[in-house]
């Protein structure tokens, strides 16, 4: 089933990225779609259960919307933080904790905590992620964990787990 | 206009290579070159508008796959292993 | 010029803008982490606008699609980038900056180098 979703994914792109549609192009496409499905299908963790729920989908939506709304509000902080004469930086490294638990989700959740506010994933290691942070009061640690990880950890538990 | 913009990334480009030249250590050097294949994406795109030839547009499709290959094998003679993980 | 240009030329301006923000922090902040989250958030935050723009300015052409294809792979691969190299960096041994305020990583296992 995987191979399936991974070798149509593959054929779209192919056909986007070419921009005609002439049958050879097509056949070509296809047949080297499918070479890589077959090699790589296996390989990929997809769930194809969770991939035809609708309700996954929606909450993927909204979850784009969350995302692209929090990496406006990033990219105006670091802003700020470069134009600043005196660079207001009190860098540091934390953990915390996340509910997920598929590999899939992880990732996302990583890419999502790089991309928002001055945080930025260094490792990942089962539950816990190292996360380096821009600005650090060492007295309010754990509303800070909290912010970090609950921002998007209940909707990609939705999509993914 | 998109000359303006054009000019701007090149001036980018330049503080990227400012960086990449005085570096201190290592991984700052890399750092620089891997924004600097990001900002040749974003050059790339904005030539493809200027010359009108959309050429330029699968350049920079193709660019952002290999600069992030060249990132992720740079990284990994960093932390010192072997490339077959 | 129609509207749409109009759009697409401010979205390409916005991105430009952010990518000199970002390079601008590269040179100005500290330590390579911190260089790394200025460059990354703005970096791919303005390629991302770029691309954008070029979709409103071209319209639902081929140029367009393109376009539209290289934003989810540059979201997806810029921050893998970012975290393999802060990884190897530290892995490497380079020291936070001198007044950063805390560091849990070291007592982790795999922050050692192999």
């Amino acid at each position: 089933m995987s191979i399936i979703l991974l070798s149509l994914f593959l054929w779209v792109f192919w056909i986007l990225a070419a921009g005609n549609s002439d049958l050879l192009t097509l056949i070509v496409g296809g047949v080297a779609a499918i070479f890589i499905g077959i090699l790589w299908g296996k390989r990929l963790y997809v769930n194809s259960h969770k991939a035809f729920d609708i309700r996954r989908w929606f909450w993927a939506l909204i979850f784009l919307f969350i995302f692209i709304w929090e990496i406006i509000k990033a990219n105006f902080d670091v802003a700020y933080r470069v134009l600043h004469p005196k660079r207001p930086l009190s860098p540091g490294i934390l953990y915390v904790k996340s509910q997920l638990k598929s590999t899939w989700g992880r990732v996302f959740l990583a890419n999502a905590i790089t991309l928002t506010p001055g945080t930025l994933t260094i490792d990942i290691q089962e539950d816990l992620l190292y996360i380096h942070c821009i600005r650090i009061k060492p007295n309010e640690l754990s509303v800070l964990r909290n912010k970090i990880v609950a921002r998007f950890d209940r909707y990609l538990i939705k999509i993914f787990d | 206009m998109l000359n303006i913009y054009i000019y701007i990334l090149i001036a980018s480009c330049f503080m990227c290579f400012i960086r990449a030249w005085l570096g201190k250590t290592i991984p700052d050097r890399m750092v620089a070159i891997d924004i600097l294949g990001t900002l040749a994406v974003g050059f790339a795109a904005v030539w493809a508008l200027i010359t009108k030839q959309d050429i330029y547009m699968d350049i920079a499709l193709a660019w952002i796959f290999l600069s992030f290959l060249g990132t992720l094998a740079l990284a990994k003679y960093l932390s010192h292993q072997s490339l077959d993980e | 010029m129609a509207w749409n240009e109009w759009v697409g030329l401010a979205f390409i301006g916005v991105g430009v803008l952010f990518d000199a923000l970002g390079c601008l922090g590269l040179l100005r902040f500290p330590d390579i982490y911190n260089r790394l989250q200025a460059g990354t958030k703005c970096v791919t935050f303005g390629t991302c606008g770029i691309l954008l723009g070029i979709l409103f300015h071209q319209g639902i052409t081929t140029f367009g699609i393109k376009a539209l294809l290289g934003i989810p792979f540059l979201l997806l691969t810029s921050p893998v980038g970012a975290h393999a190299l802060a990884r190897g960096a530290y892995k490497a041994g380079i020291p936070l900056w001198d007044k950063s305020v805390m560091d849990e990583y070291t007592q982790s296992e795999s922050s050692r180098a192999e």
